[in-house]
């Protein structure tokens, strides 16, 4: 497991043309972790026939709806939405600010 | 750019209809069908996920929500060997001619 709850992460702005669970939406986006879900086969293997091993660490990863919809999402600053993001797709950030 | 099924943020900011509704026979079949063939070993959700995905965007747009789960399985059984689209347009021009329906 390379995060912790409460880590700072920032999802990874891969935009492949095969399967994968990570929405658009939070790509390149800043949140942090809120809990480790723990490790399950890979959906990006499983997808094409594949083992889905080794099995990747997933993270529910939180993220303020302001970050991810800026003035689309005004009216409720405080509300938080809440993804399931492996492992691969995230990297450490250091900070909350500036999240575009 | 997000590929047409990841739909988050699109096409607008309208709230969604989020009020029940009934499935039709049909439906709940489609949903059993696709199951039953997880259960069997024969496809995982995400491979029945990518081939929904990989339908035309005008195709996927077009269809309902278990529209898309038949011809994700309908794809599924084809490429696996399960079955040939010359069985299954058999079998469908079988029930148009028995039902009355198409």
């Amino acid at each position: 497991m390379k995060f912790r709850p409460g880590d700072l992460v920032r999802v990874q702005t891969f935009a492949p043309t095969t399967h994968v669970r990570t929405p658009a939406y939070v790509r390149g986006k800043q949140g942090w972790i809120e809990r480790v879900q723990g490790e399950f086969r890979n959906p990006e293997s499983l997808a094409y026939a594949g083992d889905g091993l080794p099995p990747q660490p997933l993270y529910m990863v939180g993220f303020r709806q302001v970050d991810l919809w800026q003035d689309r999402y005004a009216e409720s600053p405080a509300d938080s939405l809440y993804v399931d993001i492996y492992e691969h797709w995230l990297e450490p950030s250091a900070s909350l600010e500036g999240t575009q | 750019m997000a590929r047409t099924h990841d739909m988050g943020g699109r096409p607008d900011d309208a709230p969604l209809n989020l009020e029940e509704h009934t499935l039709a026979d049909w439906e709940v079949v489609a949903d059993a069908l696709s199951v039953a063939l997880g259960t069997r070993g024969l496809r995982t959700t995400d491979e029945h996920r990518r081939a929904m995905e990989n339908m035309p965007a005008d195709d996927y747009l077009a269809l309902s929500y278990y529209e898309r789960w038949v011809v994700g399985t309908e794809a599924l059984l084809v490429e696996k060997g399960i079955l040939t689209r010359e069985e299954i347009d058999r079998k469908m021009a079988e029930i148009e001619a028995t039902w009355g329906v198409s």
